[in-house]
């Protein structure tokens, strides 16, 4: 568990980040909370030559409160995604996911734009992320671009951020009207990844019936997806069983299914209905 | 003063260990110390065609490479030393690192020795080693078929080991022929990997100028490390000296002496400089041994209304690429000879077979083949109940040993030396409101809600064991104890023990023996153990005997100083020995009160010798060497009570009773944490933990983010009982406790399941009983179901 050799430097303002990592190539690394990081150059499996602490950046810390959305800014660590009360009155489901994360220690130093970037197939907050629309803010040598979430998550590790880039928030919109949100997930007994995990979203119309449902999926493929024929499936009916019965079965449309030595494909697939089903039910029952 | 034995004290090691205040072998740090690392085969079979170390020998911070033809004629093979007889036993040759043929993923090839980890690290991604890579085979009855690859060319059909037990396979074969009812099964006991939190290290430093080698490492029995160290390193005994220092978890494999320590010796002597080894993690997971991975065929013959007439067992034990140092006596002895478990079986045949593959090889793990014995056992006698529609509880009841006949011959040989098998059943039975329990059952069958309730019989040999039978098993070592008793002339006491305790609490449990012993208080005792050169020679800390055992040496010697003490307290007091009562930590001439002298006047007195009793020696100490005159064996009853969601394969654990009896208890909340973590670790065989090599012999649960351990979160609070049925066997009527958890709450869990799962017709699954098995198995039952009705 001895990463190779690396140089270390610690930026003291974003414009410094940006100009270490243009000068130090594509190879080099961001260092946030090092929570995915450091594990993989511990195993070798990532030897950058250089490290880029982001880690004490003031500018990439803080829940703002806008008009119409919440901006987490990307070094916002796990746990205090979990314990704010401004992303739980918003967004439940984001502090329940967040809270789900790893251990505490893990949920202390891991932060949202590294788990985004990092794209890990099982991590829990790409599905959020998705179910809630949030546009991510990339901060480069150009500029500042703004990629919708379903635009980012492109493989396993692998997003629409380009080298260079810094990852410097997440915008969420609002939700409104009769809105309910909710996140379920199938932990990985050793690793404590989703196997599965399904964040919902449901507005309903004031007759009960879907207006809206945004179905975000982690675990199954290989990158977190929407569920849009799911999705499809639900608008314009009412939440019953049978509604939702026949909306997951569209779960995994489209979708290259995991399989591993935990769970063969066919069972994800299952456990992803299962668990899409019910994180429908909750959300729908949340936004009763 | 009120007797320490059997008070909750809390452990006086607890306060080094939560606050970072204990030294384990990785926070030793000597000056000039060189840090090993080792390159270890990505193959599980290949020849080595050539090694070339030449560019990382020349790397920075590089001082030495070894490779296998380095070490020829200079470091011994690695030995195995459970030579069990008439098993037609092999002992294929172990290599500290492999030259011509590497038989495992994780078997060693060439050791670094550096400046920094780092460059040790490094410096292996320099080794070039030229591999021609061979066919493996990982699954041990495959492993026997002919034309199979061999792992060693000595051995013909990788078979290394061919044993039997019981009172006769005939009588067997024609009890089953003859019975009403025969359960046949085929059991996986899977390969588990026991993950102690610390991983496995070495320090050794050698001085040039005396030839004394100290090493410290992970050991479970340092004294016997040191015997095996001197042979394949060739340094003399008394130049040697071996120190376990805090040991973070063992579960058996920290007994075996592996290649990797006697290297780190080796270099340390050969550099003249100390030398570090910490095992990665995993390191860990592939190079430290694993434990069970047997395959069994199992036949219970019974009548109609519940009697056992025989059970008949054919074992395939997997022990992978070498025999590790204890490894052949692992599915033979402690396996096949309790397979009668807790039952009157008359008629009992076991046959083992022990085969290599080329996987890491598999050792003793917590409970090793006791578990083994006990699932197969309780599984089947569960099956049964199931057969003949009866009660589990009620089967068992009906074949337990009766309390009368102890002590009890097995037909296996063994004789149990105390018990009340019912008494444990049936307090267990009361804590759970069994009855009230199965129509809770009922009626949430009733509503769709699956429980499940598991019982789990078990007796344990343990508390191994005497010397003798040791000798006439094959064990190469004797299995007693030692303990010096010393008071200080302060009346302050050491004690040094030869056995190596390592979280299992006896630096507490012993004080408060020997505190009962001399009527000090309990913080006045110390007690030393792990070092060779503070202790008396012991056999170590494994198979549950360190307290059985040891505390029989302990007692003998704590009553031997005690004896002394009251010569001189007599001498003191102008009275005969015989007229002193000693309480209180005091010698009181009887009837006279006032007259009395405390035992620390007495020590003080020992060592002035000022005025001893005419040709006594001076000082109060006693040391005594104690070997039973028979194992020990505790039993009980667990019950697991689950539920499973048929939906998604989940087993939820609603509550689990424990009921044990180790015989007298020393401290009971001691006894409850070795209970609690046993039936941890069993309940991870159960449901979650499992090696698993592909076919080329690739281990795919390599790390902590495959290979699922029980975490807190997933268990119930264990409701840990007690019946007391002392031992006759040790002076304190002790029995062991710390393996006890794991070999009873592997089957109460999975009896459970397949309770829960009587209704869809389910009676049997492979550990770990993962979500994915329980729902196809569920979805198969219910297409069947579907089929019958259409
Ligand atoms: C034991 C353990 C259990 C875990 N369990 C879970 C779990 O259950 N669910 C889950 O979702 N995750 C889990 N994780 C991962 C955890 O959420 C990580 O914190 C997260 O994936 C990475 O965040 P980080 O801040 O630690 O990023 P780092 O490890 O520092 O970086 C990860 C990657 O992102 C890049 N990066 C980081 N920040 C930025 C940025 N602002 N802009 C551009 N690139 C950036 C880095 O260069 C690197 O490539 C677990 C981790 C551990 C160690």
């Amino acid at each position: 568990m001895i990463p190779a050799a690396f140089d270390y430097a610690r930026a003291s303002s974003l414009e410094e980040a940006l100009r270490l990592l243009r000068e130090a190539g594509p190879e080099a690394k961001l260092l946030a909370g090092g929570q995915s990081l450091l594990p993989m150059m511990k195993l070798r499996l990532a030897e950058p030559p250089l490290l880029v602490d982001i880690g004490g950046l003031a500018e990439l810390s803080g829940i703002r409160l806008e008009a119409n959305e919440l901006a987490i800014a990307a070094l916002t660590p796990h746990a205090e995604l979990a314990g704010s009360a401004q992303v739980a009155e918003a967004f439940p489901l984001l502090a329940r996911a967040a809270a789900g994360i790893g251990d505490l220690q893990v949920r202390n130093l891991g932060t949202i734009g590294g788990n985004l970037v990092h794209a890990d197939p099982g991590s829990d907050l790409p599905a959020v992320v998705l179910a809630l629309e949030g546009r991510i803010v990339l901060r480069g040598p150009a500029g500042e671009r703004v990629v919708p979430a379903e635009a980012f998550f492109l493989g396993p590790l692998t997003t629409a951020i380009e080298p260079g880039e810094i990852l410097t928030e997440v915008r969420f919109p609002l939700l409104e009207g009769r809105t309910g949100t909710a996140y379920v997930k199938h932990p990985h007994p050793a690793s404590g990844y989703a196997v599965v995990g399904v964040a919902a979203v449901a507005r309903l119309a004031p007759d009960g019936r879907v207006e809206e449902a945004r179905l975000g999926v982690t675990g199954v493929g290989l990158h977190a997806y929407r569920a849009r024929a799911a999705e499809a499936a639900l608008r314009g009916r009412r939440p019953d069983a049978s509604a939702i019965e026949e909306a997951v079965a569209h779960a995994t449309d489209g979708v290259e299914v995991n399989g591993d030595l935990y769970a063969s494909e066919e069972f994800r697939a299952h456990l992803c209905r299962h668990h899409m089903a019910q994180a429908l039910r909750e959300a729908v029952a949340a936004a009763a | 003063m009120p007797t320490l034995f059997g008070t909750p004290l809390r452990r006086k090691e607890d306060p080094r260990l939560i606050t970072g205040h204990a030294t384990y072998t990785d926070d030793i740090r000597l000056p000039g110390m060189l840090y090993a690392a080792i390159l270890r085969s990505p193959h599980a079979h290949a020849r080595i065609r050539s090694v070339d170390a030449s560019e990382a020998v020349r790397a920075p911070g590089v001082v030495r490479v070894y490779t296998g033809r380095d070490l020829e004629g200079r470091l011994g093979p690695i030995p195995t030393a459970w030579l069990v007889p008439d098993a037609d036993l092999k002992t294929p040759p172990h290599p500290a690192l492999a030259s011509e043929r590497v038989r495992y993923a994780g078997d060693g090839v060439a050791m670094v020795v550096a400046e920094s980890r780092a460059a040790a690290r490094d410096a292996l991604e320099r080794i070039r080693v030229d591999y021609e890579p061979l066919p493996a085979v990982v699954d041990a009855e495959k492993a026997m078929e002919p034309g199979a690859p061999l792992v060693h060319e000595e051995v013909p059909g990788n078979l290394v080991l061919h044993w039997r037990a019981g009172n006769g396979a005939e009588a067997a074969e024609r009890a089953i022929a003859q019975a009403e009812v025969v359960v046949r099964r085929r059991l996986r006991n899977q390969r588990l990997i026991p993950t102690a939190m610390e991983p496995r290290a070495a320090v050794a430093q050698y001085n040039p100028a005396t030839g004394e080698l100290t090493l410290w490492l992970t050991s479970q029995n340092p004294h016997i490390h040191r015997v095996l160290l001197s042979g394949a390193l060739g340094v003399p005994e008394q130049k040697l000296r071996v120190v376990a220092p805090e040991v973070g978890g063992g579960f058996g494999s920290k007994i075996p002496f592996y290649p990797d320590e006697a290297l780190v010796a080796f270099a340390a002597r050969d550099l003249g400089r100390p030398v570090k080894w910490t095992e990665e993690r995993s390191e860990n997971c592939r190079a430290t041994t694993h434990g069970r991975d047997h395959v069994q065929e199992v036949v219970l013959a019974g009548t109609r209304d519940g009697r056992i007439t025989a059970l008949r067992v054919r074992a395939v034990a997997n022990l992978g690429a070498y025999l590790s140092t204890a490894a052949p006596g692992v599915p033979t002895i402690l396996f096949g000879l309790i397979t009668s478990g807790p039952y009157a079986i008359p008629h009992i045949d076991v046959e083992v077979f022990g085969v290599l593959t080329h996987t890491t090889p598999v050792e003793a793990y917590r409970g090793a083949g006791r578990p083994e014995a006990t699932y197969l056992l309780e599984r089947l006698v569960d099956l049964y109940a199931r057969e003949i529609g009866m009660d589990p509880a009620e089967l068992r009841r009906r074949n337990f040993i009766p309390a009368h006949r102890f002590p009890y011959e097995t037909p296996t040989g063994l004789t149990y030396d105390s018990g009340n098998y019912e008494r444990a059943l049936e307090k267990a039975l009361e804590a759970l409101d069994y009855d009230g329990l199965r129509k809770e059952q009922e009626e949430a069958r009733k509503r769709g809600r699956f429980l499940g309730i598991g019982l789990s019989s078990y007796v344990e040999i343990c508390g191994l064991g005497p010397s003798k039978v040791a000798g006439a098993v094959g064990f190469q070592g004797g299995l007693w104890e030692s303990a010096v008793v010393r008071v200080h002339p302060t009346g302050k006491v050491n004690v040094y023990i030869g056995s190596s305790p390592h979280g299992q609490g006896e630096e507490t449990t012993f004080a408060q023996v020997v505190a009962d012993e001399l009527g000090v208080p309990v913080e006045d005792v110390e007690i030393v153990h792990g070092d060779t050169a503070q202790t008396p020679m012991g056999w170590g800390t494994y198979g549950s005997r360190t307290t059985p055992v040891g505390s029989g040496a302990l007692a003998l010697a704590a009553r031997r100083v005690a004896e002394k003490a009251r010569k001189i307290a007599a001498h003191m007091l102008e009275a005969a020995p015989e007229d002193l009562d000693f309480r209180d930590g005091a010698f009181q001439v009887r009837g006279v009160p006032e007259r009395k002298a405390t035992i620390q006047q007495v020590a003080l007195q020992a060592y002035l010798a000022w005025n001893l009793p005419e040709g006594m020696e001076p000082a109060l100490e006693a040391s005594a060497f104690y070997d039973p005159s028979n194992f020990v064996y505790p039993f009980g009853t667990h019950v697991a009570v689950v539920e499973v969601e048929p939906a998604t394969g989940q087993v939820k654990l609603l509550r689990y009773v424990a009921v044990d009896d180790p015989g007298r208890v020393i401290n009971p909340l001691i006894v409850d944490g070795q209970v609690h973590g046993g039936v941890v670790q069993g309940i991870g065989q159960a449901l979650w933990e499992g090696a698993v090599y592909d076919e080329n012999g690739q281990l795919l649960t390599g790390s902590m983010m495959d290979y699922a351990l029980p975490r807190a979160g997933f268990l119930p609070p264990i409701e840990t009982y007690r019946t007391e049925t002392p031992s006759p066997v040790n002076p304190l009527g002790v029995k062991g406790v710390g393996e006890t958890g794991t070999i009873a709450s592997t089957p109460a869990v999975v009896n459970a399941v397949m309770d829960a799962l009587a209704p869809f017709g389910i009676d049997h699954l492979e550990m770990p009983l993962t979500p994915e098995k329980i729902w196809r198995a569920v979805r198969e039952a219910e297409a069947r179901k579907g089929g019958a009705a259409a």
